[in-house]
């Protein structure tokens, strides 16, 4: 079993090492490795693999792999004009992503604290580099650095948090801490308190959880769109994967101590979020709050963590990556070299001159608002349930309330689309084949997860049902 | 097996609105797009028609029920059913469809098929909202028609359009996102009463909930509801969108729309938590009944027809309230019939509007004068409907209002007195517009515009046959309406009668 499990991390990040070599057919290299990948991950269901007790392929991480396994593809398609139109460094480019999610799907299987931190450097590095990848404009370059440093910061929280960890536990291995945890949950000990709260706020920085979120709309408005779609989608997906793994496994003997504060930072988010949604311009900075809300309701589901609230993380992770991509697919298809066509205003008319696009872009960005019946609206639903169902009324109260606000923010865009006449006449190049068909798939998949989501949410929860 | 026809209902409008998609939109076609829609429209119409025919109008329970398991794992099930209560709701939705696509045929150029393509759609969410027996499906119909509406009235309204798009959706979704918790919970409280979760509304009647958690859980589908309606205060949004909406828009906002918060109120607020609802009725009946009045008032100051018009919505629609409030044969019966009746005169009064705003471009009473010597036919027609929604004996909006008031008397005669005052106010600003519009001279703007076309015959007469059937023959609707209306009295009362014995 071991060795299967070595093979697939084998397939995972062999594709990484085999890209940078080759010119020409990057990408479609890059989506057979990952599909090499999804194979290997549904021969692993149900084996619940693990090698050397530090990285585990159970079920749970398996589901995330292939969500993660998704991001990559949709990414890599509709990165495809972006990387011709800014005539950025291919080979750097592709590798560069595909270094990173190996990064994020060995954070998904990792079973110790410090292969998850080494798996969190893999990824951040490869997306730092991605954000700034465009060196000539200062935008890029800024947001580059700010993401770094902060970045940067957080890594040092997580590695106060593992040392403390280790010097309460002796070890670093998450079974080990857990079983440790549990011995002493009745009285813990200030150092145990302090390793679970340097760990919180490292993996609170990389899901964008407020107060931790300053470095997002920065580093999404930066970054080429096609990143940002990356990144917002499968960052959030592995380090909620980690976070996850850590709190309800090692850490859920502490539970009373970091639910209350996981409360607080849940509703902050989720209200700081959409509030300061509202006031975007610029819509790339406005899905970067929307994706500050949507960590916010994430961990409404973390902290209910009964067996609908664990099924809802990695259901509202898979729906969010696909809908977010395909947002952040179509921002990237309107926008130009110079960076015009990010703001709102730049979206008006957009019906008129292409229809496709703008209907695409409507389904997900209503998706995303949680309308029925898309994929959002079951993400939500089964999120809200789990706060019920664990008698956090209130944060199911604060959820649903923030998502009318999001709404109105959505709406914008769409009112922009479709009741707007256009004013600007800028041209919008044609859609490539390859990218348009992502999004159609994704719109696809956005309808078939909101009306026929029933295979997909019991395989949600029964991969997280046998774990924790 | 049978023919799942409530099924045919929902999917034929969302078919058609396929079918338009392989249509391409220029203006040669425009025509044939009007007319694929209008078709799919009628044939749902008389598909509705035929389960209204079918229907054991002795019995109380769901008709035509179709069970699937839709998430099985949460006891969600693709569950649908007609009984007394939604069955001549659905065939209103199938009667206003047609009309409200008529009523839009010159108005509407500009994008023409989407036009066709979100009116189906919505009437699909319609059929859906009035045939969902299943909590959860009934929540995503009920969710999913806002989009089509959204777009209607923020693509093809007037100048404040996106003002009045927005506002209609955020409100609505304040309102109903509460419900959604509401249902969630009532869905746990049943797993924990009985070990499955479960969203089917039968199961849930029969759930015994304790009366603080009934407190808050009526609230939240009363506050969804409410606003819906509207019920005063929530109505503000309510003339907006009907002002800026098309004139299809409003004959379907006020048509159907509007029914679906009473409908709500009836269906499931009420019967699920009988113990809350006897707690806030009265405080329900006093909302209505301020609504009565304060709709009238504002009513009859409007300078704008569509205004005026929203306001007597809002007047009516607290009729409506005061019968379910009342909860007695009367008060209920008289509630659905008043719901139908207001689909039918409003719906008609909305479309006449229309008409006129399309001869002139402009809605303001001010600008109309002595129409009666320019176009009699239109007048006429105008007069019936603008009597019909006065509540004159022998349309249908006396019949009514009449069961409304008598139901509210036998329960409380104040708030009977009340409302009654509400229907002198409704004859003062309906005649008074009236007169304004259609008597006196005839100043120049006015004097050469045509009567009615062929297709606005075609759009007025099924209004006013409608309007007179119902009035004459009112048994032919409360008959089959009857036995489900006192299941659900019965079902409501629960409560109420547990408290008094308790009180004892």
């Amino acid at each position: 079993m071991a060795c299967v499990t070595a093979a697939a991390i084998a397939a995972m990040t062999a594709e990484a090492f085999r890209t940078p070599g080759e010119r020409m057919p990057i990408g479609p290299l890059g989506v057979i490795g990952l599909l090499g990948a999804a194979v290997a991950a549904l021969l692993l269901w149900d084996r619940h693999a693990a090698s050397f007790g530090v990285v585990v392929a159970d079920n749970f991480a398996l589901f995330v792999t292939v969500t993660l396994i998704v991001v990559g593809i949709l990414s890599l398609a509709i990165s495809g004009p972006i990387v011709e139109r800014e005539n950025l460094p291919k080979g750097e480019y592709y590798a560069l992503m595909l270094f990173s999610l190996s990064g994020m799907i060995l954070m998904a299987m990792a079973a110790d604290l410090l292969v998850i931190f080494l798996a969190l450097e893999v990824l951040s590095l490869g997306v730092y580099v991605l954000t700034g990848i465009r060196r000539d404009v200062p935008t890029a370059t800024e947001a580059a650095f700010k993401y770094f440093l902060l970045g940067a910061f957080s890594s040092a929280f997580f590695l106060y948090g593992i040392a403390f960890a280790y010097g309460v536990a002796g070890s670093t291995r998450l079974d080990r801490i857990g079983s440790l945890m549990a011995a002493q949950a009745m009285s813990p000990t200030p150092m145990q308190l302090l390793a679970m709260a340097l760990l919180l706020v490292g993996f609170a920085f990389k899901v964008s959880a407020v107060p931790f979120h300053m470095w997002t709309p920065d580093a999404y408005e930066g970054a080429p769109s096609p990143v940002t779609g990356f990144m917002s989608t499968g960052v959030k997906a592995a380090a909620f994967a980690a976070f996850t793994r850590v709190f309800l496994s090692a850490l859920e003997p502490l539970r009373g101590e970091w639910s209350d504060a996981l409360q607080v930072i849940a509703i902050a988010t989720m209200i700081v979020g959409t509030v300061v949604g509202v006031a975007q311009s610029n819509v790339k900075r406005m899905l970067a709050y929307s994706s500050i809300a949507h960590a916010g309701y994430l961990l409404v589901a973390l902290i209910a963590a009964n067996d609908i609230g664990k099924g809802a993380i990695l259901f509202y992770l898979l729906t969010y990556a696909v809908t977010n991509l395909g947002a952040f697919g179509v921002v990237g298809l309107i926008e130009r070299d110079d960076r015009t066509g990010d703001s709102i205003v730049d979206y008006a008319g957009l019906w008129n001159v292409r229809p496709g696009l703008a209907a695409l872009m409507t389904i997900f960005l209503l998706s995303l608002g949680g309308f029925p019946p898309l994929a959002g609206f079951i993400a939500k639903w089964y999120v809200f349930t789990a706060a019920i169902k664990a008698g956090y009324t209130w944060l199911a109260i604060v959820g649903v309330l923030t998502s009318v606000i999001s709404v109105f923010f959505y709406l914008r865009i769409v009112v922009m689309m479709y009741m707007t006449p256009s004013t600007t006449s800028l041209p919008i190049p044609p859609t490539p084949k390859v990218a348009g068909a992502a999004l159609v798939a994704s719109a696809i998949i956005v309808f078939y997860l909101g009306i026929l989501p029933t295979q997909v949410l019991n395989w949600a929860a029964a991969s997280i049902g046998s774990i924790f | 097996m049978h023919f799942p026809i409530l099924t045919s209902l929902i999917a034929l409008p969302i078919l058609g609105s396929l079918a338009l998609l392989f249509v391409k939109d220029t203006e040669q076609n425009e025509g044939v797009i009007r007319r694929i829609a209008l078709i799919v429209a009628c044939l749902v119409f008389v598909e509705s028609l035929l389960v209204w025919a079918r229907f054991d109008p002795a019995s109380a329970d769901f008709q035509f029920v179709e069970r699937r398991a839709w998430i099985p794992a949460f006891g969600i099930s693709y569950a649908i059913g007609v009984d007394g209560i939604s069955l001549l709701l659905v065939v209103l939705t199938g009667f206003l469809t047609p009309i409200a696509l008529l009523s839009s045929w010159e108005s509407v150029h500009r994008k023409t098929r989407a036009f066709c393509i979100f009116i189906l759609l919505l009437e699909s969410a319609m059929m859906g909202v009035f045939v969902a027996i299943d909590l959860f499906l009934f929540y995503v119909f009920w969710d999913a028609m806002l989009i089509p509406m959204y777009f209607l009235i923020g693509i093809w309204g007037y100048d404040r359009r996106i003002y009045a798009a927005v506002k209609f959706i955020l409100y609505t979704m304040a309102g109903s996102v509460l419900m959604l918790l509401a249902i969630l919970a009532l869905a746990v409280l049943n797993e924990s009463a009985t070990g499955h979760y479960s969203f089917d509304l039968q199961t849930l009647y029969g759930l015994s909930i304790s009366a603080g958690a009934q407190f808050w859980l009526f609230l939240a589908f009363a506050l969804a509801f409410a606003i819906k309606v509207p019920l005063f205060p929530f109505h503000t949004w309510l003339p907006d969108a009907h002002v800026e909406a098309p004139t299809a828009g409003s004959v379907i906002l006020a048509g159907v729309l509007l029914k679906m918060g009473t409908y709500g109120l009836v269906r499931f607020a009420f019967p699920l938590f009988p113990t809350a609802a006897a707690f806030f009725a009265p405080y329900l009946a006093f909302l209505a009944v301020v609504g009565i009045i304060y709709g009238a008032l504002v009513a009859m100051v409007q300078p704008d027809l569509k205004k005026l018009v929203a306001y007597s919505s809002v007047s009516h629609l607290g009729f409506v309230v005061l019968g379910i409030a009342a909860m007695n044969t009367q008060g209920v019966q008289g509630a659905v019939y008043q719901m139908l009746n207001h689909g039918v005169s409003t719906g008609g009064l909305f479309a006449i509007v229309g008409m006129l705003s399309d001869r002139r471009h402009t809605r303001l009473i001010s600008e109309f004068g002595g129409l009666k010597r320019v176009m009699p036919r239109l007048v006429a027609a105008f007069l019936l409907v603008t009597l019909s929604s006065i509540g004159l004996p022998g349309l249908n909006g006396f019949v009514g209002e009449f069961l409304i008031l008598l139901g509210a008397f036998i329960w409380n005669p104040q708030f009977a007195a009340f409302a009654a005052t509400g229907v002198i106010l409704s004859a003062t600003y309906m005649l008074w517009m009236f007169q304004r519009v259609n008597y006196g001279s005839v100043s120049e703007k006015n004097s050469t515009l045509p009567d009615l076309k062929s297709r606005e015959w075609a759009l007025i007469v099924p209004i006013v046959a409608m309007a007179v059937l119902m009035g004459v023959l009112p048994n032919l609707f409360l008959r089959p309406m009857a036995p489900s209306v006192e299941r659900m009295i019965n079902q409501s009362r629960r409560g109420a009668a547990v408290e008094i014995r308790a009180g004892r």
